[in-house]
């Protein structure tokens, strides 16, 4: 089934490939399909899918991998609230 | 809260360490009403070990959020399966937005292996974790953490040091936990089981279709409805406005008729567009439900419903487009696509377009009035 699109470069998700050593683990970890491991190293193959959960990252031990994420998904309601709470990391949103 | 877990829970396992709670795969109601936001504060599960069938110490372990839905789904989709089910404390909260919160992380996986002393209770050291809770959790770390070595490693564990290797501090006595991600879906754990604990890709991808879109909009609805009556307290008030001063007739009238419209447009930005989503041809949220609520404004112009004098007319033009925008914007938190980089950018795009709309509408309501 095919995902949805959503803005297109605006994404942060970025990545080393001298520090990847082709474990796998973004590949596995990524709900968007952005990884792929060409010739023993990772490549990022659809970058405008990744939603910035920052799970890529958080798993990859060679720390090859950087991206801002935020409360876990983009949320508009999130990105309100912490502006009038001042920035608790928190959405406190039901849908969420 | 405790009669909850009663319910479900229909006998015990018996274990080297304890007694462990046998939990129900077949499920009541419950989960419907959870949906719609009933007493949601009560649907919390007691964090710590359950168990599926009878399982014994070799059996599969489950890392689930005590958010009674996440749960109820896990341990209807092990029916008929022997596993441990260990359920971190996330106050409540689903594991993709407790792992995005931290509260479904690491640290408290971490710990609530060493509280339920998992290590005793069985034999291997590989534990499932749904993958949207790689958010939170992350796979080495949790090894190295639970790995047990004679000497300890001294002074605290800092973010930097946690991925020291156990082996250079002495001998093992315990590898530690190997997280293995599980698919997105509990529906499919044990096509999961049966590929030899691989996910394919498609178990791996989130999928935000027609049935997923419906379903996030009932929590939504529910969740959003006192933004809704403080437009209507406005509208009230400024529809009482009129030449000569205050009108309360009128206020009651064209106050119903402005909560009418007004709910219209609500809906429109938080159910009608978020269905039609992948149709409406632009990327933002906010300026798919700007269209649509030009399409309502249009169709309810087209009816006589707008009212007959221009400045009303225009006001609503404004006003509808305005706030079925806002509602389609918030649904981004809903949706399992938008990144945060992504929202940001068509926040600063349309919040001020959106303010400037309703500010300029509310003028031209009061203008309406007075001429
Ligand atoms: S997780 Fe890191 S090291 Fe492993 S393949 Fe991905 S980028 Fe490379
Ligand atoms: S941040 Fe999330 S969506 Fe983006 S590439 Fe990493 S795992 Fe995939």
């Amino acid at each position: 089934m095919k995902t949805m699109v959503y803005i297109k470069d605006v994404v942060t998700l970025k990545l080393n490939q001298d520090k990847c050593n082709g474990c796998g683990m973004c590949v596995k970890v990524c709900p968007h399909a952005v990884f792929n491991i060409e010739m023993g190293k990772a490549e990022i193959v659809k970058q405008d899918y990744c939603m910035e959960c920052g799970a890529c990252a958080l798993n990859c031990r060679q720390a090859a991998i950087t991206v801002l994420s935020g409360l876990g998904c983009g949320c508009a309601t999130g990105i309100i609230e912490n502006y009038f709470a001042g920035n608790r990391k928190d959405c406190g949103c039901s849908s969420c | 809260m405790k009669q909850k877990n009663r319910q479900m829970i229909i006998g015990t396992v018996n274990t080297p360490i304890r007694e462990i709670p046998q939990v129900a795969t077949k499920l009541y109601w419950g989960a419907v009403k959870v949906r719609w936001l009933i007493g949601r504060d009560h649907y919390l599960v007691a964090p710590g070990l359950y168990a599926t069938g009878k399982p014994d110490e070799s059996s599969d372990v489950f890392v689930t959020a005590n958010y009674k839905l996440s749960f109820d789904h896990l341990r209807k989709n092990l029916d008929g399966i022997d596993a441990w089910i260990l359920v971190l404390d996330t106050k409540g909260v689903n594991v993709w937005c407790a792992a995005g919160k931290g509260t479904f992380g690491t640290s408290e996986l971490v710990h609530r292996i060493k509280v339920t002393r998992l290590g005793k209770i069985v034999n291997h050291r590989k534990i499932i974790v749904p993958q949207l809770g790689a958010v939170g959790i992350a796979a080495h770390l949790v090894k190295s953490l639970t790995a047990v070595c004679p000497k300890p490693i001294p002074g605290t564990i800092k973010q930097s040091q946690t991925n020291i290797n156990p082996r250079i501090l002495g001998e093992i006595v315990d590898h530690g936990f190997r997280v293995i991600f599980g698919p997105v879906r509990a529906k499919d754990i044990k096509a999961f089981i049966q590929n030899r604990y691989q996910t394919t890709t498609e178990m791996r991808t989130v999928t935000f279709n027609f049935s997923d879109r419906i379903k996030l909009l009932t929590v939504d609805i529910v969740y959003a409805r006192y933004k809704l009556f403080a437009a209507f307290a406005i509208m009230f008030l400024l529809s009482a406005i009129d030449p000569q001063g205050v009108n309360l007739i009128q206020a009651i009238n064209n106050g119903l008729t402005a909560m009418i419209l007004i709910t219209l447009s609500y809906f429109t930005g938080i159910l009608i567009t978020p269905v039609v989503l992948p149709y409406i041809p632009v990327r933002m949220f906010a300026f798919k439900g700007l269209i649509s609520g030009f399409f309502l404004s249009g169709i309810l112009f087209l009816t006589g419903d707008l009212g007959v004098g221009y400045f009303g007319i225009a006001a609503w033009f404004l006003l509808l487009p305005a706030i079925s925008s806002f509602m389609t914007m918030n649904f981004t938190g809903a949706s399992t696509f938008t990144s945060l980089s992504g929202v940001k950018k068509e926040m600063k795009i349309f919040v001020p377009i959106q303010i400037f709309m309703v500010s300029t509408g509310l003028i031209l309501y009061i203008i309406n009035n007075l001429t």
